[in-house]
């Protein structure tokens, strides 16, 4: 078997209150916030991006795992927001934690699931004996549309997490289960600013019925029940909808609220479920067991029974993530728009 | 201006991971990196050497008039940096103003955007510093 050697959460310092979003699209703050269950969300700064977010992420997980970085035998970043159309991120991430030159490397898009993608490709790599370490990073600095829904949620942050043997593990990947479609509940086209989305349409025949059915299949494989697990992390795209799904699996509230982090970061995309994850490592005890369900638009959802070790203690090594969370700044919208580089011209 | 890809791949070293130099004779440590001790000469055993990248602030000033390129940025700091194991280097000290800044300050090294204005061109990535929270 194999697990998570060290892992590490980035999140960028600015942020922006939902309110100051709806009073410039004349919407009600009050009904936003509450339709969305997001209270303000981390944007990065105009000098950040996914590849810079990701190595802030990729160093702390060294630092927890106390390997040396030439000792990752494969790479692969995540993201919907790669800074390059052609240029793979990966390069950039391990060049400049001293990964390279002898390892794999690739970009993995899958909306807000890529992060976990890259965990399960990790996990066959290093059960296969291929690699002695892998590491998988989620990370983006999202876009939404102005005066779209999507701009209230679109949040920037990273994780990354080194994959290596149970045995050195400070929490093991009991298994892992995938539900994949063709659903087309959001989407860029090449060369499009902004993504679109079907509104509704990315609830109940995309969302619900992914994680759902992800999270299902999984239990049924390994013959566990909600009841096993401590705590449970769903891809968060706002706050309504991982609280929504927890109700429908039978999840008690105080189970999901450590992984749930969008109600203060917003969205982070691919580094939503695994910014959750590390929140909760954060704070598990060894024993521990918990249940991580990404989604994916497009669609699709990767769910992980993980189980905490006493190899736990390592997490000392690095930066928690409340510390991120903790340390913000707030802007003004036009600030923000400068940040996220959304006036014409720039 | 078109740029020069060989110079920026040249220095994507000590621009990504503060790799400078080390002469094993005097222990004398150099950023950016050289051939030869400037103490040592020709006696010198130069090394290459990954700083930390903890350091403190020796000084700075606040930009306001700011090179091309780099005008949507200001205000911004920039500091010349004291790195732990002794040599100097500038940097930008991100996430502040020079309010929030004093000679002396701890620093460590974070990986961000130098310049990436060129929409065809390439992203420039570096070294930039960030205070230390006590």
């Amino acid at each position: 078997m194999v697990g998570i050697v060290g892992y590490g959460a980035y999140v960028p310092k600015y942020r922006i209150k939902s309110e100051v979003i709806a009073k410039v699209w004349g919407e009600d703050p009050d009904r936003i916030k509450k339709g969305l269950g997001i209270n303000e969300k981390a944007i990065a700064s105009s000098d950040e991006d996914a590849a810079t977010l990701a190595v802030e992420a990729a160093k702390i997980a060294l630092q927890r795992a106390g390997i040396a970085p030439k000792k990752l035998g494969a790479l692969y970043v995540g993201s919907e927001s790669h800074p390059y159309a052609v240029k793979p991120t990966a390069t950039i991430v391990a060049e400049a934690i001293g990964a390279t030159p002898d390892l794999t490397a690739a970009d993995l898009e899958f909306a807000c699931k890529a992060g976990t993608a890259g965990i399960q490709i990790c996990m066959g790599m290093v059960g296969a004996g291929m690699i002695e370490y892998g590491m998988a990073i989620g990370t983006d600095t999202s876009q939404g549309r102005p005066g779209d829904a999507l701009e209230y949620s679109t949040g920037c942050g990273a994780a990354a997490y080194i994959i290596g043997k149970d045995a050195e593990s400070l929490a093991i990947i009991e298994d892992t289960h995938s539900f994949t479609t063709d659903t087309p509940d959001f989407w860029r086209r090449n060369k499009a600013d902004y993504p679109s989305h079907g509104g509704r349409f990315t609830g109940p025949p995309a969302y619900f019925k992914h994680v759902k059915a992800a999270a299902l299949g999984l239990m049924r494989k390994m013959n566990t029940k909600v009841e096993d697990y401590d705590y449970f992390v769903f891809h968060q795209p706002n706050g309504k909808f991982p609280r929504a799904v927890a109700k429908m699996l039978g999840v008690p509230p105080e189970k999901i609220a450590d992984g749930l982090l969008t109600p203060n970061i917003g969205n982070t995309y691919s580094g939503a479920s695994p910014i959750g994850l590390a929140n909760v490592l954060d704070v598990a005890k060894a024993g521990d067991r918990i249940f991580v369900t990404s989604f994916g638009s497009g669609a699709g959802s990767d769910a992980f029974s993980i189980k905490v070790t006493d190899k736990i203690k390592n997490r000392e090594k690095g930066k928690p993530v409340s510390e991120f969370i903790a340390h913000k700044e707030y802007v003004d919208y036009a600030t923000y728009a400068k940040y996220r580089r959304k006036f014409k011209g720039m | 201006m078109k740029e020069s890809i060989p110079l920026t791949w040249r220095k994507i070293p000590d621009r990504y991971r503060l790799i400078g130099s080390l002469c094993k004779n005097c222990n004398g440590y150099y950023f950016p990196a050289r051939h030869v001790c400037p103490k040592c000469r020709r006696k010198g055993r130069i090394e290459s050497y990954q700083f930390s990248g903890r350091g403190r602030v020796f000084s700075f000033t606040e930009i306001h008039a700011a090179p091309a390129g780099f005008e949507d940025q200001i205000p911004y700091v920039m500091a010349i940096v004291e790195l732990a194991e002794g040599a100097r280097c500038t940097g930008e000290i991100v996430d502040v103003l020079g309010k929030d800044v004093q000679i002396g300050d701890e620093v460590e090294m974070v990986f961000r955007k130098i310049q990436s204005n060129d929409p065809e061109g390439l992203i420039h990535y570096g070294f930039k510093f960030k205070k230390v929270k006590r």
